[in-house]
This record gives structure tokens, sequence and C-alpha cells, in this order.
């Protein structure tokens, strides 16, 4: 039987997406349901001094209109940090309390203050007009370099910080400085972005009269995670009270990781009104309040000898956390940012320090990529910049000083365990046609553009693990994940997985899988996650684990199957289990070629008997009857894909406008289940860098009002911002796990931003220029290059 | 409220309804068409684009009784006897979709693109579906399901 | 979405009669539909006035190009007629937002509700334009009068607008990088006895700028407009743009549209 692992198989869950039959949060409806539209907060900061809800609440179908006063006296909790940090000096993290309405005051525009629950959207809508809310303004915080200067937001937390954090060995730094022959320097601004998963957040709430049970509907890229913390945090119900079911759901990007306010709301909400409940956010409120991503303001430097070699590294960040601390907020720019810092180089001494500062902004946490994309971004664009200083080519340099024996001990923290940096580089090289890049530089002159080529080489760690160390380093969970499988008795298996698809392809790829392991065909393999009813408890999907750590716990699951099988096997074919091979479905006795097929192990396994048999069970001494297993697999470390991209850019000087006009990726995913989904993770994330390198610019006002709260104003990119993108591969396998994988999804995303403002800033002959790289500062940056080299001539 | 009569992927339908609905949520919430989505405020998106005489428009930002007389066809209508239509099937084919949100409107907006050329260019194509956006794919996929459609349609 | 009354009355007199202050024609509804739902404007009757079958379609004559209210977009960038009487006409249709905004969106919509950084009023401009109403024809240059204003009044509404045809034109549009909406866009006609650039986007009314079109009009290249600065004291700056960049760009595209005639 061909190895399902490794094929171009075309999506399973494809036909129901394409024909209109997805079922997102949005598309449920239950009878008699009220529509929820909040109340929000217009100002940045302010005290909430009276809330008057009397107009409103006689206004055409309104239910009800709740506020903090009563989520409070319910004692319902409030939003979590999910991983507590330490500062360098030892003292604690410093998080303020995010109630799920605001009472006291409102920390960014569009914190929810109430909600009002009416029979139609339009009432609901209209009602909230009439709700009248008395603030005191209070000047706010919002930009990130400023923000330890700035007024106190809350009350205890001195200058806005959060956390003031170190890792690494400061002095071994300094010594290392003190002996280089170059030091070279950026400060860097690591943009802001808005995740902008095209479906909208929404949540569907219906609250059982009879059962207490309390079932939420929501666009959740973890609903056992959801479920424990609004259970455990929320006490919104008991953990077997509350069901929460995250249906297809349309994009992540790490903005549906957190449990939100509205959810919390709108379940507590539907058990006190005793009506389900529906809210769907509109794109300015998703603007408004999905956690965005990013924004550091960082300086950092890189001691190089004059050959090019790499000495040491420091790296200085202000990391934005927003005005609260959410479920990944805190370790994005810690844990997830500083032991990649050094990115795929020896470099014998290092540390990275940040300070996280709260703002009068929407909360900051995952988005695609989260820390990683902000320490390659650093990386990256110290060594191209010290390529260019020490006359050195960008390649050469790099591959000074890559590692070539694996396990490569990383100066910080991590043990990469496989990997080859030198053959991704060059295959990128060949693939992109590198050496003819002056001839094209000088084409593109003569047509009075400007050309240039960036490089970027990445590594990743993902499917963070093993727990006990997460957990050591201040995570509320253990991140490891969990599947059951079931062998039906009539043949087909069900895959129950912890982990959650969201575009990623889970119903094809952990099929495969399943399939292989248990040589049944594609066809009779369901995989079924999204509900915390369905299955075993499980942590989600993000930071590109689903594979690495959710597939893993497939495989065991099957193989605990197939050791089963083989003992029902060995007693239906009367040998010794140590005499029999498991292949393509089959359990066969070697001698003498007997065999079962594990669908009619399977079977036996459910029936174990027959009439007018001897009485015999086919199930051996001791042997459970059913053919279910389950595992928990918490792999021993990270996985760590890695890659080299190449980028080559024109520039129009006259208008600033900057085209892409070839993108060039190789990257090492180590073992590959499907390709075709596979490259299309790789394109996604490369076209999400490149839209922040070039596009997105999220702009919060002095006042802090977002002026990039639509599609009118915040740069998408569409279809036309892209090249085609050409991707090659090479393969180490990891050995933190079985099938030898690594993750994937977030790799595009990460390796993109320096490999094109590499090539920006090489076209402007290295002048240094921020992300997102628009056509207004191109030009400029393109005049002050004219001044200078008109004085030159 | 006014009475429309609208063909709604073949089947006539007549329905009072109140003169400010938006067709996305006709058809969403009194047809129970969900396949149609919505994605932004602006129709920016695309997410809710649906055939209108043959044309494709953006539901969101179109009133029901406007169209009141005229055929619609949604992203529920082109499947003919249980078989897909060319394009739902190269966008399964090429990998042209993820998570699957912006895709009903961007397989409407591609068909139309091919009622209006035949075998478009990666350019043309990219320039046509500036009114889709999609988060997931790069689009690079998509552009490939287009060409692999026009080769089939 | 707030309520309101909706009308479609099947000609322009019923039309006008229907109309107050608290009402909209309704066109392709590209803007006053989001608009609305936005909350951004309420009206008590949306008066739909596509069923007015002599509002649409094209027309053209000796010296010019008529174009029905209600024409859309895209049939403006399709048509053979104009393609070869103005091919910078139906090019500029043919950028209009977007397919299916092109599907809806109507040139006499477009004109009315004049938005800084539309195209069609620079065509206006450019082509000397007559904009014919229910009442009087009135001259594109006496049209627009300030951003989202022209000098329609209370039940005038918009029946065509007849573009002269040039020697040659083309037009030139930097878009905004979010929206698509043209951050400068350059219509530049050269007719028999002037040439005319006509600029959108740049200021909070299209207008003709007086320097480039009279430098255009000695000499028709690119080199007589090369290096020229435009004062641009008066020009919009955003997050997208500010207004020395908008300024430069109207130089840049205005050569680039020479180049391109």
């Amino acid at each position: 039987m061909a190895s399902l692992v490794g094929s171009r198989v075309e999506r399973k869950e494809d036909k129901r997406l394409l024909t209109g039959k997805g079922r997102y949060t949005a598309d449920i409806n239950i009878a008699n349901q009220t529509y929820a539209v909040f109340v929000r907060s217009p100002h940045a900061r302010a005290k909430i001094k009276k809330i008057d809800i009397s107009k409103a609440l006689k206004a055409s179908g309104v239910v009800e209109i709740l506020t903090g006063e009563e989520i409070a006296a319910d004692k319902i909790g409030g939003l979590i940090a999910g991983w507590a940090i330490r500062s360098e000096d030892g003292s604690e993290m410093k998080v303020p309390a995010n109630p799920p309405l605001a009472k006291d005051s409102a920390n960014f525009v569009g914190e929810p203050i109430a909600v009002v629950f009416a029979e139609s959207l339009d009432e609901a809508k209209a009602a909230v007009d009439l709700v009248k809310v008395d603030y005191k303004v209070l000047k706010g915080v919002i930009n990130t370099a400023e923000a330890m200067k700035g007024e106190t937001i809350h009350d205890g937390i001195d200058k806005n910080l959060c956390y003031d954090w170190l890792l690494g060995d400061r002095k071994a730094v300094e010594d290392a400085f003190a002996k280089a022959d170059k030091i070279i320097k950026v400060d860097l601004i690591n943009n802001r972005c808005v995740p902008n998963a095209m479906e909208p957040r929404a949540c569907v709430v219906d609250y059982n009269t009879a059962s207490e049970e309390i079932t939420l509907y929501t666009t959740s890229q973890n609903p056992h995670l959801s479920r424990l913390i609004m259970s455990a945090f929320g006490g919104v119900a008991p953990e077997n009270k509350l069901r929460v079911v995250a249906p297809d759901v349309g994009g992540g990007f790490g903005s549906k990781i957190n449990v939100y306010n509205e959810e919390i709301v709108c379940s507590w909400a539907s058990k006190k009104i005793e009506r389900p409940i529906k809210w769907v956010a509109e794109r300015t409120e998703s603007f408004l309040t999905d956690t965005h991503g990013r924004d550091h303001v960082t300086h950092a430097e890189l001691a190089v000898t004059n050959d090019g070699k790499f000495l040491a590294f420091k790296n200085e960040t202000i990391a934005n956390l927003g005005a609260y601390a959410r479920v990944f907020g805190t370790v994005t720019p810690t844990y997830l940012f500083g032991p990649c810092a050094t990115g795929v180089y020896i470099i014998p001494a290092a540390y990275t320090n940040v300070k996280a500062v709260y703002t009068n902004t929407a909360p900051v946490d995952a988005y695609r990529g989260a820390g990683r994309p902000e320490a390659t971004y650093t990386i990256e664009r110290l060594v191209e910049k010290a390529a260019l200083e020490l006359g050195i080519d960008r390649t050469e340099i790099r591959m000074r000083n890559f590692p070539t024996e694996f396990p490569f001990k990383q100066t910080l923290v991590h043990t990469v365990d496989s990997g080859d940096y030198v053959a991704g580089l060059k295959k990128a090289k060949e693939m992109s046609d590198y050496a003819g890049f002056e001839v094209r530089r000088k084409k593109s002159e003569a047509n009075g553009k400007l050309r240039g080529i960036g490089v970027s080489s990445y590594f990743e760690a993902c499917g963070i693990a093993p727990s006990a160390v997460v957990m050591s380093l201040g995570c509320g969970v253990g991140l490891w994940e969990s599947s059951e499988v079931r062998f039906n008795p009539t043949g087909q298996v069900s895959v129950y997985t912890g982990a959650h698809s969201h575009g990623q392809g889970h119903d094809t790829t952990f099929a495969q899988i399943a399939a292989d392991e248990l040589g049944v065909g594609l066809d009779v393999v369901d995989v079924v996650h999204g509900d915390t009813d369905k299955g075993t408890f499980g942590m989600g999907t993000y930071g590109s684990r689903s594979l690495a750590v959710g597939g893993i716990a497939i495989v065991n699951a099957c193989r605990k199957i197939v050791a089963k099988g083989k003992r029902v096997a060995a007693k239906m074919l009367e040998v010794n289990e140590d005499e029999i091979d498991f292949k393509d479905g089959e359990f066969v006795v070697v001698k003498s070629n007997k065999k079962k097929t594990i669908s009619e192990v399977a079977f036996a396994c459910y029936l174990p008997g027959s009439r007018d048999s001897d009485f015999k069970s086919p199930l051996p001494e001791g042997e459970e009857p059913g053919l279910i297993e389950t595992s928990f697999f918490d792999p021993s470390n990270f996985s760590f894909p890695a890659g080299s991209h190449i980028a080559e850019v024109e520039i129009d000087p006259e208008t600033g406008e900057i085209k892409v006009e070839k993108y060039t990726a190789v990257d090492d995913f180590g073992k590959i289940v499907n390709p075709l989904v596979v490259e299309g993770q790789v394109h996604g994330g490369i076209a999400q860098g490149i839209g922040q390198a070039l596009h997105e610019n999220t702009k919060y006002d002095e006042t802090g009002q977002l002026i990039t709260a639509s599609y009118m104003d915040y740069t998408i990119p569409r279809a036309d911002n892209f090249p085609e993108f050409n991707l090659g591969f090479t393969c180490t396998h990891a050995t933190s796990n079985p099938l030898g994988v690594k993750g994937c999804g977030e790799a595009g995303a990460i390796a993109s931003p320096p490999t094109i403002m590499n090539a920006v800033i090489d076209a402007l002959g290295g002048q240094e220029i921020t992300m997102p790289a628009t056509a207004e500062k191109v030009w400029k940056a393109c005049k002050t290059m004219k001044k200078s080299n008109t004085k030159a001539a | 409220m006014t009475k429309v009569t609208i063909e709604v992927n073949g089947k006539k339908v007549s329905k009072d309804v109140p003169d400010h609905t938006i067709l996305s949520v006709f058809l969403r919430d009194s047809l129970n068409l969900t396949g149609t989505h919505v994605g932004c405020d602006t129709s920016q998106c695309g997410a809710c684009v649906v055939h209108v005489d043959g044309k494709s428009i953006k539901s969101c930002s179109t009133l029901t009784v406007d169209i009141n007389g005229l055929k619609v066809t949604t992203i529920e209508g082109l499947v003919k006897d249980g078989k897909m239509h060319p394009m739902q099937e190269a966008f399964k084919k090429m990998h042209g979709l993820q998570c699957g949100f912006c895709t009903p409107g961007m397989v409407m907006s591609a068909i139309d693109l091919l009622q209006n050329k035949k075998n478009p260019s990666d350019t043309e194509i990219r320039k046509w579906l500036e009114g889709n956006i999609c988060r997931c794919t790069g689009y690079q996929n998509i552009v490939a399901a287009v060409k692999e459609a026009a080769s089939k349609m | 979405m707030k309520t309101f009354n909706y009308h479609s009355p099947k000609d322009v007199k019923t039309a006008s009669k229907l109309s107050s202050t608290s009402s909209i024609f309704l066109a392709g509804g590209m803007t006053s539909i989001p608009s609305m739902k936005l909350g951004l404007a309420t009206y008590k009757d949306v008066i739909d006035i596509k069923n007015i079958k002599k509002l649409s379609g094209i027309k053209v004559s000796g010296n010019s190009v008529t174009i029905g209210a209600t024409t859309k977009h895209a049939e403006v960038a399709s048509s053979k007629e104009i393609q070869k009487k103005i091919p910078s006409l139906s090019k500029l249709a043919g950028g209009i937002g977007d397919a299916q905004v092109r599907n809806r969106g109507t040139v006499g919509g477009s004109i009315a509700n004049n938005d800084p950084s539309a195209c069609y009023p620079s065509a206006c401009m450019a082509l000397n334009a007559i904009i014919h109403t229910n009442n009087r024809k009135i001259e594109a240059k006496n049209f627009f009068k300030d951003m989202f204003e022209t000098v329609l009044k209370k039940g005038e509404l918009i029946e065509a607008v007849e573009f002269k045809i040039p020697e040659k034109s083309n037009y030139q549009k930097h878009p905004n990088p979010a929206s698509r909406y043209a951050i400068v866009g350059i219509y530049l006609a050269k007719h028999k006895k002037e040439v005319n650039v006509a600029v959108t986007g740049a200021k909070s009314v299209v207008y003709i700028d007086k320097d480039l079109s009279k430098a255009l009009s000695s000499s028709f290249f690119s080199s007589a407009i090369e290096g020229m600065e435009l004062d641009s004291s008066e020009m919009n700056s955003d997050i997208h743009a500010s207004a020395d960049y908008r300024a430069s760009l109207v130089v840049t595209y205005a050569k680039k549209a020479v180049e391109a005639c």
C-alpha cells in the first residue's frame, strides 16, 4: 500500500467549504435567540462615572442591559495572562485586573462597558445609542517607546511596566563587545499588525434550563482551553456544565486564542436571561478589540570580527502589551522571542532584555509567529548590515556563522536537534539565481528603477515543549496534546484531536497519518475536533504545534490500537504475538501467511464471541473489549524548522512604490505529510509577512483613536500585491517525534519581513527605513539618496 | 415593507421584506443560505459576492428591494446534479482555500472573471480579484485555481 | 441600518417630486449604502432611479460622448465606442473600485457624490463635460463645489454627462493602498485649443492645475513639466500621503500621462 503521508492529497474539508455548507459560528441560529450589541468605550482612557441605561431599557425590543456592576456582583472573573514572567530582579510581573465589562475605568477604545440584548440586531444597535455613559476622560498613554514616561494607567503598576526581563549573560556580552573589531547597531520598530482573520469573531450561546448546561459556539482556535479558562478563572460554569464548540472557524493567526470579553459576558448572561444569545463582530469591532500583534521598539547590537565572525549579541526591547496582559501576551516578547534572538548562528555570548509596557491600546498577543518574527527581524537586519559594513557577501557572512553540526546547542536556551542551514541557503541561491542579480539590477537602473536583493535565514522554535519545562518558565498549563482513536466495529475510524483546524487542513492531514498507521483507506477515517463534548481535552492550535504535537498523539493512539490488535489477532490466529507482523492493515503470521485484517480484529474486539461456538472469546485473558485508545503526547523538545528566503524588489523612485519582483523560499520542515497543504501554509505566511513589511500600518492617533479601523485605511494585502512565490524544500528529520515532522504554519511570516526589508534597504543603498515601507517613506528615502548622490558627484 | 419576488438559485422566492434589508442579510437570515459570508462593513472584503442576473456584485451593499424581479445565484446554487462547478473543483484541486471563509465570494467573483475573459493572465486574475480579500492563501493557489478552471471551462 | 422608505419611480418627474431634504437618489449605491449601514447617513426616503430607462446608455456624436447617469462603470469600461473615441475614459472606469463595484456603480452617482478622491470628477473637468440635469446643463468647471458638495439643488437629478472628445488624453492614478481610491488621479486631455490637467485626490475638490496645463499647452512633452514644484499648501494630508508627497505625485503622474498619450 502506498504511503499517504507525503502525498498531495486533496482536502477532505473542501467540498463542504466550497459549496457553502461550511458551518461558521455566525451561521448558527437558535430559536428564540436574542441579539447582543456591546456599548464600547469611545475613549482610550477614562474613568467611568455613571452609566444610565434607563432610556435604553425602554427602547423597542430590548430584553436586558447588563453592566460591569452586575458581572462583578455575580463574581464573574476577568480575562487572564497565561504566563507569569519574572523580572530580572526576581520580582513577579504586574498584571491589572481585566473584567469582562469595565466597571470603573476604560483603558482602550472599544473596551466593552455594557451590553444590550434585544429581539433584533437593529433594535439592539438602536438601544446601544441610548445608553448614556458619563466619562471623565484622561490623558492616554499610546506610544510604545514613551510608555514608561506616561501617566500610570493601572493603579500600582509603576512606569506602566509589567516586567523587565532578561535572558542571557550581560557580562559575557560586554566582555565580547570589548574585543570586537566592529559593532553593528540597529534601531528597529516591529510594527503593530492587526491579524484580520477574514471571519470576524462571533459567539452564540444556548443555555439549557433543564440540564443547566451552557453551550457556547465560538470562533476559537482552542475550545478546550477556552472552557478551562472560562470555568477556572471566569467562574461562568463548572467544566461539566460548559460545552464549548468551535465549528468551522475562518482563520485565526493567533487572534482567536484568547477567551474574549464577549464570550464570557454572553455565556454568563444567557443563563441570567434564560435566552439564547447571538453576537457577531463587525469588522471595525474586530479591528478595535481583536488582539493585535508585534509592536516592539528595539535597539540591538552585534559584535563582529573583520572577517565576519559573530562574537556577541545584545537586544534591548520595549514591547507593547496594550491595555491588558492576555493569554500569550506576556510570553510572546519573552520566551517566544529571547531564545530565538541569535537566529541560525553561532554567537558565543548574547542577551535580550525586554521591558513590557501597558498602553491605552488594544491588547497585544500572539500573531502568526509570535515573538519569533520579531527576533528574526532583529538578527537578520543586523547580519545584513554587518555584511554591508564589512564588505562581505550577505550569503557568505551567513555561511561563515552557521553551525554545521547537529544537535546544535545554542548559547541561550535551545538545543536544535536537526538542520542543514548551509544546504538551505545554497538551494535558495540557486533557485533565485542569486548570481544573476547584478545584471537584473543594471537592467532596472536603465529603466530608472532601483532594484534590491534581500536574504534572510531563520529558524523557528515551535510546538512548545515539554510541559514540565514550559510550566517551570511560568506557563499556566502544560503544552501537550491529546488524541483518541476509535476503531468502530464496522470498520471506520474516528480520530478525535484536541488541536483545532481553522484553515490548516487537519481533516485531511491527520486522516493521512491515521490511515497510514492503521493501514486503512483515507475515506474511512474521520477527524473530529472543535467540541469539548467530543473527544479528549486538548490544548488547541497555535505556535505551529498541531502536527508536531497533536499529530504525534494520533500516531501514538493508533500504535496502541495496533498493539492491542496484535494481541487479539495472535489469539485469533492461535500463534504468539511475536510471530505476527502488522503491515498494510493486516496482521500476518510470518511463517504461515495466515492473516486477519484490522477490521476483522476490530469487529472481534467489540463482538467477542459467536453463537454455537465453544464459548471461546477471541480476546486474550484480561483484555477488555472494544478498540479505542487515547494518547497524551508531551514532546521532549520543540521542533526547529529553518530555512532561507531571498527576495528582489524594484522601486520607482518617483512614486516610492515597491514591487516585489521575485520571492524564493527554501524551508526545512522535516518530513512533510501533505506538500499541497504545506505549500499553502508557506504562501500564506509569506504574504502576511510581506503585508507587515510593506503595507500594514496600525495607526493610533495621539488620543488613542485607532485611525486604521477598516479596510478603507488598513492596507490588507490583495492578490495584486504579490508575485508568484517560488518554493523549495530541504529535509532533515526532527528527532523529538516519531514522524520526524516540524511545524510549518508560521515560517513564512517569520522569514519574509526581514527578507523584504533587507531587499528594500539594499535598493535604497543601505538607508534604514521602518516597516511598513510605504510608498511615501520610500519616496522620501529616494529623495535623500538622490541628494547625497548629487553631493558625492 | 415591500413584497419582493426573486429567483434564487433557480427557485422563485416571494417574501415581504423591510425596505432597508441588505441582500446578504436576506440570503443568510431569511433563506438560510449561509454560504454567503460577511467579512467587513465597507464592501471591501468580497466574502459576500453573489451573482445578480449573472454578474458578480457585493450582496452586503445591495438592497433586497433593489433586485426585485431579478435572478440571484449564490455559492449554494453552483452545484448541478450533485457535481461541483468546474471553478469549485479547481479550487479543491489546487488548494485554493484554507479556512474557507472568503472562498464563496472568491469563487463567485472568479466565475464572473471567466465570463468576461476566457483565458486571463496571472496579472489579469490578480487585478480582477482586488475586491476579494483572503488572509490565508497568499492568493497563489487561488490564481492557480482560476487558471485551472479556465482550462476546463 | 436605520429604516427608510424605498421608492422606485419609472420617470424623472416622479423621482424629482419624491425628493426632500431627507431623501437620497440611489443609483449603484456603492457609497450610499455602506454609509447608511455605518450610520454615517440616514434618510427617510431612498429614491432608486435605476428603473428610469432614459437615464442609462451611451451615445456618441461627432464631438462628444454622452453617458446616461445610471450607466455602470463596467459598461463604460467595456464600451467599444468609448474605447475608440475616448480610450482614457474607459480606462478610468475600468479602474474604479473593484469588479463588483464596477458592476453596480454609476457615473451619475460618482459625480453627484463628489468624493474628493473619486476618479470621474477629474474626467469631467479635463474633458470639458456638460452635466445634464432635469433642469439645466451645467459645465463641469461650475459643478463641483467642495468636498461631497455640488451645485445640484433639491430635486435636481443628473440625467447624463456629455464628455467632449479630445485629441489625446490619458488617466493615471496613484491608488490609496488600502481603499484603492485615488490618492492622486490625473486626467490629462489635449483639446484643439487647450490642454487640461485635472487633478483628483490632491485637494478637497477636483481642480484643473493651471500651471501644468499652461506648460503642457505650450509644449506637450513631459520635459515641459519635469522638476516643476507645485504649491502644496492646500493639498490634503493624511496617514496615506502628506501634502508634499501629493504635490510631487501630481507632477509625476502628469508626466506619466503625457508619456502615455
